[in-house]
């Protein structure tokens, strides 16, 4: 056989030199801590300190003790409102002002876009306090704007109230990150070749039938690419929550979401001291759900939506 | 369509953009305005521009001497920069030879190095923290570094092999007659022709890195080792009813992150978009 004759090739060193550090760092620092914090959630510490194998008693603790899973299940539906709101909010603002903003010959376009973008790069130290802060009735910007609106009666201090603060902070998060569906919907837009919507014209299909009819169907890998983005995000949220209400997720932890749980247990929290092992059970859980809503999203949704190849 | 019909749509258009824009900056105009203004002022009136009798710099005087701005400052600059050298490095690096060679478990690599732009690196935090205290690394900018590196690199490797594919061939191939090693290739040629990437890559990784809270309040909530937004989240928690203090230190959060954005916003825009965007 021709080939038992050629010399083996060489091992080629330089591709492990190229590949090493990257995959190194991202294995020591990424993905053995994830595994291992997995693992962890399957011990416990056992008398005299020592760490012990407990099985999925975590689990049973977690989901069973009416301590833990009345916590537990309060964060994850709170969690999922907040997520939801991002979707009925956020992501059909971004889509509507993408579809304005990419109208032809709109003048200004750079700078809509520019400023639109800016509450994305702040920290959510500076937005939570920002809204913190107007938000206040001691200051007052709020009201006093709402009464030169007429609808001062309808001021209420939100982020206090035990029925509006979740909703509230998701309005904010809202506020802040329309930028990004805004322009991955903007740019999906404008990938459109010109010939496909000329040829919807001669048709006699303009204007808003043409968005919901031409434009949208082409763009709804964009925005399926939006959805799971928005999911992973929202289920691994804690900052916003931190900085606005604190580590216990005020008023009466109706703001607690699963990040702030997580890192509640973890730490621990005035008399309730941290505890590693159920940290790692709450953090378990959190990597199954995002795992889920990836999953589906790759599996369910992205192979069913058809792609137009241009 | 008449002519008539058409500016009345473009009004609309602009009228929706300009009240969203407006809702989008206001918010942060108002606590830029009123740091420079008095308490009373501040209360009296919130709404207007500081004029030449409620102008007053006592919240930025607070500042700067209760607070450790400066350090704080020049350690989230440390992390910032740090990290984003090796992300951008070793990225590029693992990218050239995912888009460059054909080895076995090529696809594969790719794939185990994608995990992390779906799967937040923060799952991983309690065994993050062990290996840190192991490492005796809690508390030092290192630990900050080695996690926002980690953090950084799967989406920086998918975004870089997607532009070192697009290198000539011819080029490199040239430079092989010539003589040059695989890694005078990559640093003379792959490297310098991908650079609009590598800004882009550089944006996306710098954002999240710069505002990080969990990371710092984890690993290293020292003072020595405090960065800006974990620094101004404690300041402000402590100042709370010092008004002027509190609107000063956000105004001064604010104003790195403007002028990085101002500098920046092409490369961003340009890469979200995917060029679609000229």
């Amino acid at each position: 056989m021709p080939t038992a004759r050629t010399p083996r090739r060489p091992i080629r060193w330089h591709i492990a030199v190229f590949l090493a550090p990257a995959v190194l760092i991202y294995t020591a620092i990424m993905i053995i801590p994830l595994f291992g914090t997995l693992n962890l959630s399957l011990f416990t510490r056992g008398e005299g300190g020592t760490r012990e194998f407990n099985g999925l008693a975590n689990f049973a603790t977690l989901f069973g003790d009416p301590r833990w899973s009345g916590a537990f299940w309060n964060a994850t539906w709170n969690n999922l409102w907040f997520f939801i709101i991002h979707m009925l909010v956020q992501n059909p603002i971004g889509i509507a002002l993408a579809a304005i903003l990419s109208s032809p010959r709109l003048r200004f376009a750079a700078f809509y876009r520019t400023a639109i973008f800016i509450p994305a790069i702040l920290s959510f130290v500076i937005v939570g306090f920002v809204w913190k802060l107007i938000l206040s009735p001691l200051w007052g910007v709020a009201p006093t704007f709402m009464d030169t609106l007429g609808i001062g009666n309808w001021f209420a201090p939100w982020l206090g109230l035990e029925r509006s603060a979740l909703t509230t902070l998701a309005l904010i998060s809202v506020w802040q990150f329309v930028g990004i569906p805004l322009m991955l919907i903007y740019a999906a837009l404008l990938s459109i070749p010109d010939e496909v919507l000329e040829a919807a014209e001669m048709d006699g299909i303009t204007g808003a039938s043409q968005f919901w009819k031409i434009k949208l169907p082409l763009i709804l890998p964009t925005i399926g690419i939006i959805s799971i983005l928005t999911f992973v995000g929202n289920f691994n949220a804690f900052d916003l929550i931190y900085v606005t209400q604190g580590a216990l997720a005020g008023p009466n932890y109706a703001t607690d979401i699963l990040g702030s749980f997580l890192f509640r247990t973890f730490f621990g929290f005035q008399l309730q001291l941290g505890d590693p092992h159920m940290g790692a059970t709450v953090a378990t859980v959190m990597f199954f759900i995002i795992l889920a809503g990836v999953s589906l999203y790759l599996f369910g949704v992205q192979t069913r939506l058809r792609r137009y190849q241009f | 369509m008449s002519a008539r019909a058409n500016i009345l749509r473009s009004s609309f258009a602009h009228a929706i953009l300009i009240a969203y824009t407006i809702l989008a900056l206001y918010p942060v105009l108002l606590i830029v305005i009123n740091s420079m203004k008095s308490r009373r002022a501040i209360f009296n009136d919130p709404l207007s521009l500081p004029t030449r009798e409620t102008f007053d710099l006592v919240g930025f005087h607070t500042v700067l001497e209760q607070g450790n701005f400066l350090l704080y400052f020049q350690n989230s600059m440390v992390v910032t920069v740090a990290s984003l050298f090796f992300v951008l490095l070793f990225g590029a690096m693992a990218a050239f030879a995912l888009a460059e060679y054909r080895f076995r478990g090529n696809l594969l690599m790719a794939l185990y190095l994608a995990l992390g732009i779906m799967i937040p690196i923060r799952l991983g935090t309690v065994a993050i923290l062990e290996i840190m205290v192991a490492a005796n690394l809690v508390n030092t900018l290192t630990a900050l570094v080695l996690v926002y590196t980690a953090q950084g690199l799967p989406l920086a490797v998918f975004i870089l092999s997607e532009f070192m594919r697009q290198v000539s061939d011819d080029l490199k191939n040239a430079a092989r007659i010539d003589g040059l090693s695989e890694y005078r290739i990559f640093f003379t040629i792959a490297l310098p022709l991908v650079r609009p990437a590598l800004a882009t890559v550089a944006v996306f990784t710098m954002i999240p890195i710069w505002n990080d809270l969990w990371f710092p309040l984890i690993l290293a909530p020292g003072e020595s080792t405090k960065t800006l937004t974990l620094g101004s989240q404690i300041f402000l928690g402590q100042y709370v009813t010092n008004w002027n203090a509190v609107l000063a230190a956000l105004t001064l959060a604010i104003f790195p992150v403007i002028v990085l954005y101002l500098i920046f916003s092409r490369q961003l825009i340009r890469g979200i978009t995917k060029g679609a965007v000229k």
